[in-house]
């Protein structure tokens, strides 16, 4: 489990926010989470999403993903058989100081979004020189 | 018709397919994980052909493996994931899918040359043409 010291990650909580209008279900992605010495990846799974509405938005402390997929129906073809269904995709997260909010970088490749979150300085670990004498 | 072969379908494996369904209806709440057919796949049929499309994130072009034989499609994949160590530790691990093969009924045989296959986004689309001695024939019907 997480070091609580070194950070901490847990889901925010659902904040009020504004209602959606858009007619889609609102799936929440399967997310990896990952930690290194300089920094915490964040990967969710979101599958067929238009990169155009990719957000990523850090609100305080709250950091919100959120997509939008970009399906069309395949002309002339009938759904005879369905085990998922297609939908946009949301998550929120906390992150705490320890993350350098000014360098956190996302990427979107093979329908999956990448964070990555850089630890601020005085977090990283420092290697101390033993002297011998 | 295709939809003959669909209601053929052993009905154990017709149950096993409800109980993953509801799983999937319950757990959608919550993530949208599939359970245990992996990929979880959508058909489309139309009468010259199938569609196959599947949600494979985090999967690259080179990660995937698809062959057709007659009525059969089958998809293999394996994708190399992150490996924790004592310099990269897991804290969240929802993804733990990463290698799977699944085969797949289709509901026509198709021409297997004629398979084309791409990978958008994560999603895979398979356009299946159906085999041309399978396909529906008009058959004209003379009046004397």
């Amino acid at each position: 489990m997480a070091d609580k010291k070194t950070l901490q990650k847990r889901e925010a909580d659902k904040l009020e926010k504004v209602e959606r209008t858009r007619d889609r279900k609102v799936f929440v992605p399967a997310v990896d989470i990952y930690e290194t010495n300089d920094e915490i990846v964040l990967m969710a799974e979101m599958p067929g999403v238009d990169e155009k509405t990719i957000d990523v938005v850090l609100d305080n402390d709250v950091l919100t993903i959120r997509g939008q997929v970009a399906s069309e129906i395949p002309e002339g073809y009938e759904l005879v058989y369905s085990e998922y269904e297609v939908g946009d995709f949301e998550r929120s997260f906390t992150i705490n100081e320890s993350i350098d909010v000014d360098k956190i970088e996302a990427r979107y490749q093979n329908g999956v979004l990448n964070v990555r979150l850089p630890k601020a300085e005085p977090a990283k670990a420092k290697k101390i020189e033993v002297k011998v004498k | 018709m295709y939809l003959d072969k669909i209601w053929q379908l052993d009905p154990w494996r017709e149950l096993d397919r409800i109980h993953d369904e509801m799983n999937r209806l319950f757990q959608d709440t919550f993530s949208r994980t599939p359970i245990r057919s992996y990929p979880a796949i959508n058909l489309w049929v139309k009468d010259d052909g199938a569609l196959v499309t599947a949600e494979l994130p985090g999967y690259d072009v080179n990660d995937l493996d698809i062959t057709v034989l007659n009525d059969e499609l089958r998809i293999k994949g394996k994708r190399n994931m992150p490996k924790p160590d004592k310099d990269l530790k897991f804290h969240r691990l929802e993804s733990d899918i990463d290698s799977f093969q699944r085969t797949i009924d289709l509901p026509f045989p198709v021409e297997s040359d004629k398979v084309e296959a791409k990978l958008e986004r994560g999603v895979l689309t398979i356009v299946l043409p159906r085999a041309e001695f399978d396909k529906p024939r008009k058959i004209q019907v003379s009046t004397k």
